[in-house]
């Protein structure tokens, strides 16, 4: 607490911190949160992709040494090949069904997962080295600052201006936006909706794989990681506002900080701190701070 | 409906409890210990159905208010050594107080927040339980619950089990059948509506929370002394999960449904355990196939058989 207070260095260190977490978990938030704008379902199984990110990235890059970003590729193309198998195999046969069914589907979807990560990778907690590139520290002029930090905080802004793009700058883009008001409509019109509802889903789990990857050398993946990050994803998502772009950035550096600044000042309690935090939003604004207000009708 | 239990599910229902009372005739350790632990869970499970069947949310995080109230008991059974008819209703009304906290945030909104909120907050119990040491043992649990004397053994346990599950269940069965329990389900039935026909629709999903959390804490504040531990896992959310499937398994359309799914799954566990690890994708399976082709549960199940019969005989 006191080293707040008195030393600059510690203070940026640690907003540093903040927001080299807070764009990790951006990156899993955001997909969560881009499946829901579109599909209308949440992914309680998105904890899980993430895992299998961790866990790929484990195989691949520790393994298989076939180089870090070869993990992060593999990562990615994992989920979305599940992502389409879930999709298509599980999915369609719900979307006219009411939320509480398709939730319960992911929430099998996660139990599945779970054993199925055991299988594969056993219980132990498993490391996943740094990459050679990236290892150390980097000088800031006033401090070292741990060079794959540093890549965190900028690859996660890169990821939300190449989703910024993709949705508000392409035709593509368009049709989405478009199948999240009336979804009907749009099909009436001679799009193909499902085609869209698999993109976005693929997209949406690949953003969970590179998250779990990217993340696989600071936590080490280890069974149970799932549920840690889907509450983190919930928070944060709840915060921003549900299906919104910008929401889960800004929610997941709110996170970040009140996280890494918790941590700080009452250790061991940081998560209680980003529940206050959710508390007050939903006092406040209940749809978060980007959200709309929930449609009516069941 | 109304206050009074149709003819034939009443004698099933004593039927069911005389045939309980007699169990310990047996002799067989094995049957009373099943026997109480699918009490607990048959508590446990109709309890969270108040939130499902009748107020139409659902909630994946109701292990929360189960832990509490083990918590609570055998914190202050042992820790502080209070006399069991302190400690059982404190452990209640702080399960019933949690749950009206949580009740309070959640149900400002609907449906999928609700869901994912009634998570977030459940963790947050479970982180709470991991980090508090020095009060709940953290992940070592907190062993060693100073059980009673009076019921410090097998067979008086169970029978004490069994009249605070069957006090419990016929209270519930009065709640969900009262005035109270037809309001909400219209709320479940058409929450739009019931608001314009003048239901105060967030209080009343407010309240089934916190009924459900009360009975909840019952069930847990039991299993925490029948277990003389609580272990963090017992806030987690697979355990959640767990009870979420009992309830739909068995059908949260009807009371005693939730009942029939908790007897069903635990002795599938119980079996499943003995021959395979993989209990969780067991009950994944299970899961899939009440979504894909059960939704209805186990007693719906039973009631499309029943009008197949019925409408073939008749032709």
């Amino acid at each position: 607490m006191d080293m707040l207070l008195s030393n600059p260095t510690f203070v940026l260190i640690q907003v540093l911190n903040s927001i080299s977490l807070g764009m990790n978990l951006f990156i899993i938030a955001a997909g969560l949160s881009l499946i829901f704008g579109v599909l209308r379902v949440i992914n309680f199984a998105h904890g899980a992709f993430y895992m299998f990110g961790a866990y790929i990235m484990f195989t691949v890059a520790q393994e298989a040494e076939l180089g870090f970003v070869t993990g992060v590729v593999a990562a990615a193309a994992g989920l979305a090949a599940i992502a389409v198998v879930v999709e298509r195999g599980l999915f369609r046969w719900l979307y006219d069904k009411e939320h509480l069914m398709q939730l319960l589907l992911t929430f099998a979807i996660v139990l599945l997962m779970g054993d199925l990560a055991k299988i594969i990778w056993g219980t132990d907690q498993l490391s996943v080295s740094y990459p050679d590139a990236l290892r150390g520290a980097t000088d800031l002029g006033v401090t070292f600052y741990p060079t794959y930090r540093l890549m965190l905080a900028v690859i996660g802004p890169l990821i939300f201006l190449g989703l910024w793009l993709l949705i508000e700058r392409t035709r593509w883009g368009r049709l989405t936006r478009a199948a999240t008001q009336d979804m009907e409509m749009l099909s009436a019109l001679g799009i193909n909706v499902p085609m869209i509802y698999i993109v976005i889903f693929v997209i949406g789990s690949a953003l969970a794989g590179v998250g779990g990857a990217l993340a696989a050398p600071i936590n080490s993946p280890t069974p149970g990681m799932d549920a840690t990050i889907i509450v983190e994803c919930f928070v944060i998502v709840i915060i921003g506002g549900l299906g919104s772009l910008w929401g889960s950035f800004v929610g997941a550096l709110i996170y970040g900080f009140v996280f890494n600044f918790g941590s700080v000042i009452v250790p061991n309690w940081q998560d209680v701190f980003a529940f206050l935090l959710l508390m007050a939003v939903l006092l406040v604004r209940p749809w978060g701070l980007y959200g709309k207000p929930e449609r009516e009708g069941h | 409906m109304g206050l009074h239990m149709p003819r034939g599910t009443l004698i099933v229902c004593l039927l069911i409890v005389g045939a309980l009372a007699l169990l310990p005739l047996l002799e067989s350790r094995y049957l009373i210990d099943l026997a109480t632990e699918i009490m607990v869970y048959a508590l446990f499970a109709l309890s969270l159905n108040v939130i499902i069947g009748f107020s139409g949310n659902v909630s994946f995080g109701h292990a929360a208010y189960f832990a509490i109230g083990g918590y609570v008991n055998a914190i202050l059974l042992t820790t502080y050594g209070w006399p069991l008819w302190l400690s059982f209703p404190a452990a209640v009304v702080l399960s019933a107080l949690a749950a009206a906290f949580v009740a309070y945030f959640c149900t400002r909104l609907t449906d999928i927040y609700f869901a994912m909120l009634t998570l977030a907050f459940s963790m947050l119990v479970w982180a709470i339980a991991f980090k508090w040491r020095s009060v709940t043992g953290g992940d070592d649990g907190f062993v060693g619950v100073a059980v009673p004397a009076f019921i410090d053994s097998r067979v008086p346990f169970f029978y004490f089990t069994l009249v605070i599950v069957t006090g419990s269940i016929a209270l519930l069965w009065t709640i969900c059948h009262s005035a109270f329990g037809q309001a909400l389900v219209a709320v479940r039935e058409n929450l739009t509506r019931a608001g314009f026909i003048g239901v105060n629709t967030r209080m009343m999903r407010g309240l089934a929370f916190v009924v459900a959390g009360t009975f909840a804490g019952v069930a847990g504040a039991i299993f925490a002394m029948y277990n003389r531990g609580v272990y963090t896992e017992s806030a987690f959310w697979t355990e959640s999960a767990q009870v979420l499937i009992m309830t739909l398994l068995g059908g949260m359309y009807s009371f005693f449904g939730p009942a029939i799914g908790a007897a069903v799954l635990y002795i599938l566990e119980r079996f499943a355990n003995e021959y395979t690890e993989y209990w969780p994708t067991v009950a994944g399976l299970i899961l899939l196939v009440i979504v894909l082709v059960l939704p209805e549960g186990l007693v719906g199940l039973a009631r499309r058989i029943g009008a197949r019969l019925v409408r073939r005989s008749g032709a």
